[in-house]
């Protein structure tokens, strides 16, 4: 029942332009930073010879790309989780769900594993592009590895949080700013706190960046891991009680 | 013919804000029957429609449909309705078959079925030959049946049907209400509408709602029996003294409304036309016009709902 929803979702991404144009732009935007990014470490190659210990193509080009990839999808998956209810409900189409001998919860999973499917395709398209360097260069496989992983947790996480908000409104767009506002404010709260230890500390802990930056080195921290987890079954579980609750709602 | 209970309604109570929409309604469907909820806009139809498809929950009150409690058990009692809003919840980017075939599923008909069951639905509402268009590119009247459809396809026992025939034109109409008095032979159906006449001609039972209340419940034939009226319009050629008519037997009053014509008034049950066509013939009155007056369905729900109001 979750892959019928789900399936229905991502039929339903793919046969508006929407999800294609942003794929596309995602894509040519991070091949010209791929490129630069490549032509930067030949410049730098000649120096690096001689040094011990000196960072590889995966620190080089593989973590910074990955980098403003993830800052692609604070962009990119507001744009597509907004309409996840947001729309049916606005278009009317909620009911058919809804008299449907379908849980709450289904729904809920069905319409965040449709998401997840498309920005899978996205870090699949992105991963190709590292993955090129596999010839003529030795790339260190377990830091790609490393993170691609934490790229798929983080669109996780932002598509769980963009799924709650769409609940929360019957327009589209404002749910795509909510959320985007919402997830930016995560991203960047780790620059609160100053230099105070213990401030910092929580800050930086609650910090979506934190835990991602962690995987980019390399360093695969189950802590991490299982924050972005935690993150993502806290926003799945408020969506599916927000739409129980709507049922009752005066 | 009356066969098991479908739907049980038990003192449902539903509010928004400090408005009740729907207040102490209780009624049971039993299979075979056709029954249409009648009401003024904001008579809270649709609500009530809403709280039985499980897209509201009541503040108050229970629902048994064909048993099993809504409240309780929503996923197996939402198996047993087919539930056409208002608005039917149609996805413009699919196609028909496309669309009929996600709702087969998402009602968890076996794989096996959906074929057959897509392809017999089609035919009931007269889809067959849009199955491969796009729902967004569909008139108005062919995107409501695709929703009828949609409503019927995994042979639901209660169908629940928010004004169905909105939208369509006159012989849609009239092959939708075919297909709806069928369905009400199998399957519990129940539909809301403003249109009297619709009701009479398709529903065996009726409700009226007003303000929420359920104001008046019976069958179709009851209401039927409501509307004989109590008086004649007469027209004669050459009329006699209003005193003359009044003296006919089982007459009770007379009001001239000019150009030779007259309402008579007579009690309830008394026949008097066939009296005062010999009458006329032989005192030569000259009789054009004898027509028995009928109160219109209209003015009986008038009288209902106004009734209603006057009485709180």
């Amino acid at each position: 029942m979750i892959l019928t929803i789900a399936a229905r979702e991502l039929r339903g991404l793919f046969l508006s332009p929407l999800a294609w144009t942003l794929l596309a732009t995602v894509q040519l935007i991070l091949a010209w930073l791929f490129l630069v990014l490549i032509e930067d470490f030949l410049n730098l190659q000649s120096q690096l010879l001689g040094l011990e210990g000196a960072p590889g193509v995966a620190d080089l080009v593989v973590a910074p790309l990955l980098k403003v990839a993830a800052w692609m999808g604070l962009l990119v998956t507001p744009l597509l989780s907004m309409r996840l209810i947001s729309e049916e409900r606005r278009t009317r189409t909620f009911s058919l769900l809804l008299s449907a001998p379908v849980s709450m919860p289904e729904i809920v999973l069905g319409k965040y594993v449709g998401l997840l499917t498309c920005l899978l395709l996205l870090v699949a398209m992105i991963a190709l592009m590292p993955l090129t360097l596999l010839v003529g260069s030795d790339l260190d496989i377990g830091k790609l590895l490393a993170g691609l992983l934490g790229l798929v947790l983080l669109l996780g996480s932002f598509a769980a949080a963009g799924l709650y908000i769409s609940t929360l409104s019957d327009q589209p767009v404002v749910a795509a700013i909510a959320t985007f506002g919402f997830l930016l404010l995560l991203w960047v709260i780790d620059l609160a706190g100053g230099n105070r230890e213990a401030l910092s500390g929580i800050f930086a802990y609650l910090s979506l960046l934190h835990h991602y930056d962690a995987l980019l080195m390399g360093l695969f921290n189950s802590a991490d891991v299982i924050y972005y987890l935690l993150f993502i079954a806290a926003f799945l579980g408020l969506a599916s009680r927000r739409l129980d609750n709507q049922r009752l709602r005066h | 013919m009356t066969g098991k209970t479908l739907v049980q309604v038990e003192n449902l109570h539903r509010c928004y804000g400090d408005t009740w929409a729907v207040r102490e309604v209780s009624f049971v469907l039993n299979q075979g029957q056709v029954l249409g909820f009648l009401g003024p806009n904001g008579a809270g139809k649709s609500t009530t429609m809403q709280l039985l498809a499980g897209n509201l929950a009541p503040d108050v009150g229970r629902i048994l449909i064909n048993g099993i409690d809504l409240l309780d058990e929503p996923r197996r009692a939402k198996a047993s309705i087919g539930y056409l809003p208002e608005f039917p919840p149609l996805y413009r980017e699919l196609t028909v078959d496309e669309y009929l075939n996600y709702c087969a599923r998402l009602h968890r008909m076996p794989r096996a079925t959906i074929t057959i069951a897509v392809e017999r639905a089609k035919e009931r509402c007269g889809l067959p030959a849009v199955g491969r268009r796009l729902i967004g590119n569909l008139s108005k009247g062919y995107q409501q049946r695709v929703g009828l459809a949609q409503a019927i396809l995994h042979e639901p026992a209660v169908i629940i049907l928010d004004e169905p025939t909105v939208g369509l034109d006159p012989i849609q109409i009239r092959e939708i209400r075919d297909l709806i008095r069928e369905l009400g032979r199998e399957h519990g159906v129940i539909i809301s509408t403003h249109i009297l006449s619709e009701v009479q001609a398709i529903c065996s039972h009726v409700q009226v709602m007003h303000q929420g209340r359920l104001v008046y419940a019976s069958s179709v034939a009851e209401l039927g029996r409501r509307q004989h009226g109590t008086s004649l319009i007469v027209a004669l050629n050459a009329p006699p003294a209003p005193e003359i008519l009044a003296g006919l037997p089982a007459i009770s009053g007379v009001e001239a409304l000019g150009d030779g014509r007259f309402r008579l008034r007579h009690a309830l049950g008394a026949e008097p036309a066939a009296a005062l066509a010999v009458c006329a013939c032989e005192q030569g009155w000259g009789l054009t016009e004898l027509t028995p007056e009928r109160t219109t369905l209209e003015q009986v729900f008038i009288d209902l709902t106004l009734g209603y109001a006057e009485s709180t």
